[in-house]
C-alpha cells in the first residue's frame, strides 16, 4: 500500500470521512430507473451553495443602514470588482432555487415520494420549504428599494390578525414602522436563516439515505439488480443536469437579469408613498393570490398560511397505498389540474383584485382567485382522501426490473409572467430601436457623448447622477484630461483649514450630484415636485429606455379637452395621470453638437436616453462579453456529460 | 454492488477515459473561472483604486516640522528637515545603520529639505511619534515608536530595533517647488 493509502486508513480508522463517502456518495444503492425529474433534488443543493457563497460575498459589501443600503447595492454594482455578477447571480439564484424546489415537488407529489416510509422526508422538506420562504422574503427587503419597503410592510402586516398582534408586528418591526432596526434584523437573520437550511437539508439527506430514493415505479426494490451505484451513474447524470441548469441560470444573468425583478425596486424606499401596484416576487404569487382572494382578513391570512402548512399532512391525506401517478389513472389527471391550477392562482396573484379579463367572458379576477383557490383546498381535503379510496390502480409491476420505462426528456418551460402594466390608462409605449438592445447590443459611443452633453446642458439644471462619478464618463469615450476638465465645472463641498464650509471644483472621483442640497430644496425649487436622480431611471421605469423615450418625445401643449391640468402642469400622455410638472425639456436649437448639427427633439431624445440607460447599466457590454464565455462553456459542458452518461449507462439496460 | 465489478476488464484506454479526462478537465477550468469574480471582488474596488494620489501643499509646514496626511488609508509623514538634520542624515555612514540605504536615495534630488516616508514602523504597524518638537523623536533625531522603542533617525531609517527595515518612501512626485503627488513617480501636468 501506498502512503496515501496508509494516510487515508489512520484518518478512516479515528474518523470514518472517507467511509462515509465511500458509502453515502459512491456505493450507496440507487434505483436505476430514476427519470430526469430525480435532478432536481442535486440542482437544489448545489443552487444553495452558490447562494450561501454569493451572499456571503455579498455582504462583505452591503450595508444594512437604512441611509446606506439602496446606494451600497448600487455600489456593489459599479464599482466592486464583478459586483453586477455576484448580484445578478444571487437575485436570479433566488428565482432558479425556487423554480429547482418546485419542480421537486411537484415530482415527490405525482411519484408519491412523501408516502411510508418518507413522510418524514417529506415533512423536513416542507421545513425546508418554509425557511426559503422566510430568506427569499427578507433578502428581497435588503436592498431597500421601493418593494423591499412596500413589501416588507404588507407582509409583516399579516401578522397584525393574530391574537396581540399589533404587539406581534411592532416586536418584528423594532418600531412602529418597517424602519432602520426591522432592515438590520432582517439582514442577521437573512445571513443565519440559509445556515439553518443547511442543517434541515442533512436531516433531509439521512432521512433519504434511510430507505433510498423512490423511483418512478413508485415500487419497492427487491432485488440487487434494482440498484446501481450512485458513482458514477447518477453523478454524471446530475452533472450533465447541472450544465442544463447553469445554461438557464446564466442566460438570465447575463442577457436578462431584471426579468424577474420589479422597476419600482430601483427606486429608493420612500415610507410616504406606495407604489401603484405592488406585487410580491413570482414564487410567492399564488399564495398571494390566496390571501386576496378571501374577503375576510383573518380568514385569508389563515388560508395563505394553511396552503404551505397544509403540505405536512399530505402522508396522510393521501390515504392510496399506491405511490406512483402511473398506475393511478384518476390521481394522475388530479395532479396535472393542481400543476394548472398553481399556475393560475399565479397568474391571479399577478393581476390587481379588480382586474377583468374581458377575452374570458368578463370574468373577475376575485372570482378566478377564488375558484382556484377552492381548487387548491378541495385537491388536498377532497381529491386525495378519496381517490384512496375509490380508485382502482392499475397491475404494478413485480420489480424495478421488469418494465423497460421510457425516459422523459425535460421541457423546462420558462415561466413567462405576465409583467402587468402600472397604470392602464396611459396608452402603451411605441417600441423604439436601441444600439443596445439585445444579446448582441452595445451603446453607440456617438450617441452617448451627445446624451452627456443634453444631460449637462439640460437634464442636469434639475436633475442629479450620483451613482455615476466623472471617471466612469472613459466608458463614453473620453480622456483622462477631458473627464477633469468636465468634473472641474461643477462643484463640491469641502471643508476648508479653518472648518468652514466652501465649495471647490469637483474632481473625476466625485459623483455627479444633483443641483439641489437636499429633497426639501430641490422641491421648493420645482413647485412641490421632485426631480428625481436619473442614474436609475431607465431601470426603474415599466417600459424602460422606451418609457423615458415617449416622455420626452410626447409633451402635448393643447391637452385633449377631457384633460384638466393644474396650474404649473404639463399634459403628456405617457406619464401616469397625464400630468407632469416638468417642462417639455427638449426643443429644437437647444443644444448644438460639436459636429455643428442641432439635433430633432427625436434625435436628443435618442441620444440623452441611451447616456441614461448606460448611467443605470454601464456594466452591460463587459456582462454580455462575459455571458457568451459562459454560455458556450456550458454548453461544451453539457456536451461532454451528455456522451459520458452515454458511454457510462450503456452497460445498464435492463 | 461497487463499481469495480464493473469495471471494463482491458486496461486500454477507451473512449470512455477519454471523455472522463475531458470532462473533468473541462469541471475543473469552469470551476476556477468561477471562483475568480468571488476572489476579486475582495480586491480593492474601482473607486478605491482611483483615489490612489493625493495632491499636498507644502507652504504651510515650518522647517524642522511634519505634517501627517492620510494616503491610501496610511499616514504619510511630509517633514521639512533643517540644515543640521539634512547633514545629520547625510554624514552617518553606511556601515552604522541595520538597513543601510544613502539619505540621497531617498530624498528627490534638489529637494533634500523634504522626507517623505510612510508614518508606519516596519516592525508590527504602530504610529511613530516626532512630527511635532514637542514629541519624543528618540536620540536620533527622527521617530521613536511608542509601541517597542525602535528609534529613527532624520533620513527615517531605522537605528535601533526591534524594527528590521527603514521606514518606507512611498512614490511621489513635485508638481511645483510647493507641491507634491504622493502615489505616482510621473507627473503628467494638466
Amino acid at each position: 500500500m501506498d502512503s496515501i493509502t496508509k494516510v487515508i486508513r489512520w484518518i478512516d480508522y479515528r474518523l470514518p470521512f472517507f467511509s462515509f463517502i465511500d458509502h453515502e456518495l459512491r456505493g450507496y444503492p440507487t434505483p436505476k430507473n430514476l427519470n430526469y425529474w430525480w435532478n432536481f433534488g442535486s440542482l437544489a443543493g448545489i443552487t444553495l451553495v452558490i447562494m450561501i457563497l454569493s451572499g456571503i460575498f455579498l455582504a462583505m459589501h452591503y450595508e444594512p443602514n437604512t441611509k446606506e443600503a439602496f446606494d451600497s447595492v448600487e455600489y456593489i454594482m459599479r464599482n466592486i470588482n464583478y459586483g453586477w455578477f455576484l448580484r445578478y447571480l444571487h437575485a436570479n439564484g433566488a428565482t432558479m432555487f425556487f423554480i429547482v424546489v418546485y419542480i421537486h415537488m411537484f415530482r415527490g407529489l405525482y411519484y408519491g415520494s412523501y408516502k411510508a416510509p418518507r413522510e418524514l422526508l417529506w415533512m423536513l422538506g416542507v421545513i425546508i420549504l418554509l425557511l426559503m420562504m422566510a430568506t427569499a422574503f427578507m433578502g428581497y427587503v435588503l436592498p431597500w428599494g421601493q418593494m423591499s419597503y412596500w413589501g416588507a410592510t404588507v407582509i409583516t402586516n399579516l401578522f397584525s390578525v393574530f391574537p396581540f398582534g399589533e404587539s406581534i408586528v411592532e416586536w418584528l418591526w423594532g418600531g412602529f414602522s418597517v424602519d432602520n432596526p426591522t432592515l438590520n434584523r432582517f439582514f442577521a437573520l437573512h445571513y443565519l436563516f440559509p445556515f439553518l437550511i443547511v442543517g434541515v437539508v442533512i436531516l433531509h439527506l439521512i432521512a433519504l439515505h434511510q430507505h433510498g430514493s423512490n423511483n418512478p415505479l413508485g415500487i419497492d426494490r427487491k432485488e440487487p439488480r434494482d440498484s446501481i451505484p450512485f458513482h458514477p451513474f447518477y453523478t454524471v447524470k446530475d452533472m450533465f443536469g447541472l450544465g442544463l441548469f447553469g445554461l438557464v441560470w446564466a442566460y438570465f444573468i447575463f442577457f436578462n437579469p431584471n426579468f424577474f425583478g420589479e422597476p419600482d425596486n430601483y427606486i429608493p424606499a420612500n415610507p410616504l408613498v406606495t407604489p401603484a401596484h405592488i406585487v410580491p416576487e413570482w414564487y410567492f404569487l399564488p399564495f398571494y393570490a390566496i390571501l386576496r382572494s378571501i374577503p375576510n382578513k383573518l380568514l385569508g391570512v389563515l388560508c395563505m398560511f394553511g396552503a404551505v402548512m397544509i403540505l405536512f399532512f399530505l402522508p396522510w391525506l393521501d390515504t392510496s397505498k399506491v405511490r406512483s401517478a402511473t398506475f393511478r389513472p384518476y390521481y394522475k389527471w388530479f395532479f396535472w389540474g393542481f400543476v394548472i391550477d398553481c399556475f393560475i392562482l399565479g397568474f391571479v396573484g399577478a393581476h390587481s383584485p379588480d382586474h377583468i379579463f374581458a377575452d374570458f367572458g368578463n370574468l373577475s379576477n376575485q372570482t378566478l382567485g377564488q375558484l382556484t383557490t377552492a381548487f387548491y383546498f378541495a385537491f388536498f381535503l377532497l381529491a386525495l382522501p378519496l381517490l384512496g379510496i375509490f380508485e382502482k390502480h392499475k397491475p404494478l409491476p413485480k420489480s424495478l426490473s421488469e418494465p423497460v420505462l421510457k425516459k422523459s426528456i425535460i421541457v423546462l418551460t420558462l415561466l413567462t409572467l405576465s409583467h402587468t402594466c402600472s397604470a392602464e390608462d396611459t396608452p402603451s409605449i411605441p417600441q423604439e430601436k436601441w444600439s443596445f438592445e439585445g444579446p448582441f447590443g452595445t451603446y453607440n459611443r456617438e450617441d452617448l457623448q451627445h446624451g452627456f452633453q443634453i444631460y449637462q446642458q439640460v437634464c442636469s439644471t434639475c436633475h442629479g447622477l450620483k451613482h455615476v462619478r466623472y471617471r466612469d464618463l472613459a466608458a463614453l469615450g473620453y480622456n483622462a484630461e477631458e473627464i477633469k476638465a468636465i468634473a472641474a465645472e461643477y462643484k463640491v463641498e469641502a471643508i476648508d483649514e479653518d472648518g468652514n464650509v466652501i465649495e471647490k471644483p469637483a474632481t473625476p472621483i466625485d459623483t455627479i450630484a444633483g443641483p439641489y442640497k437636499n429633497e426639501k430644496a430641490a422641491r421648493a425649487a420645482n413647485n412641490g415636485a421632485f426631480p428625481p436622480d436619473l442614474s436609475l431611471i431607465t431601470k426603474a421605469r415599466p417600459g424602460g429606455p422606451n418609457y423615458i423615450y415617449a416622455l420626452l418625445t410626447s409633451y402635448e401643449e393643447v391637452p385633449p379637452k377631457e384633460v384638466q391640468i393644474a396650474e404649473g402642469m404639463h399634459y403628456n400622455p405617457y406619464f401616469p395621470g397625464g400630468q407632469i410638472a416638468m417642462i417639455p425639456p427638449l426643443n429644437s436649437g437647444v443644444v448644438t453638437y460639436d459636429n455643428g448639427a442641432q439635433p430633432s427633439v427625436n434625435q436628443m431624445a435618442k441620444d440623452v436616453v441611451t447616456f441614461l440607460a448606460w448611467a443605470a447599466e454601464p456594466e452591460l457590454e463587459e456582462r454580455k462579453r462575459m455571458g457568451y464565455k459562459v454560455l458556450i462553456y456550458f454548453a461544451i459542458f453539457t456536451g461532454l456529460m451528455y456522451f459520458l452518461m452515454k458511454r457510462i449507462w450503456a452497460r445498464v439496460k435492463d | 454492488m461497487t463499481e469495480g465489478t464493473l469495471k471494463p476488464q482491458s486496461h486500454k484506454p477507451t473512449r470512455r477515459d477519454f471523455l472522463l479526462l475531458t470532462a473533468s478537465a473541462v469541471g475543473a477550468v469552469g470551476t476556477a473561472y468561477f471562483t475568480w469574480p468571488f476572489i476579486d471582488s475582495m480586491n480593492p474596488a474601482a473607486d478605491i483604486l482611483a483615489q490612489s494620489t493625493i495632491d499636498v501643499d507644502l507652504t504651510p509646514i515650518p522647517e524642522g516640522q511634519a505634517i501627517t496626511v492620510v494616503w491610501r488609508g496610511k499616514p504619510i509623514f511630509v517633514r521639512k528637515r533643517t540644515a543640521e538634520e539634512i547633514r545629520a542624515a547625510e554624514q552617518t555612514p553606511l556601515s552604522e545603520l541595520i538597513d543601510p540605504e544613502a539619505d540621497q536615495a531617498r530624498v528627490k534630488k534638489g529637494h533634500d529639505q523634504w522626507l517623505i516616508v510612510v508614518g508606519i514602523c516596519t516592525h508590527l504597524g504602530c504610529i511613530p511619534t516626532g512630527n511635532k518638537p514637542t514629541q519624543n523623536r528618540g536620540k536620533y533625531g527622527g521617530w521613536s515608536c511608542p509601541c517597542h522603542g525602535s528609534l529613527y533617525d532624520t533620513s527615517g531609517r531605522v537605528r535601533h530595533g526591534p524594527a528590521p527595515l527603514n521606514l518606507s518612501v512611498p512614490p511621489y512626485a513635485f508638481l511645483s517647488e510647493t507641491h507634491i503627488r504622493i502615489g505616482t513617480d510621473e507627473v503628467t501636468h494638466g
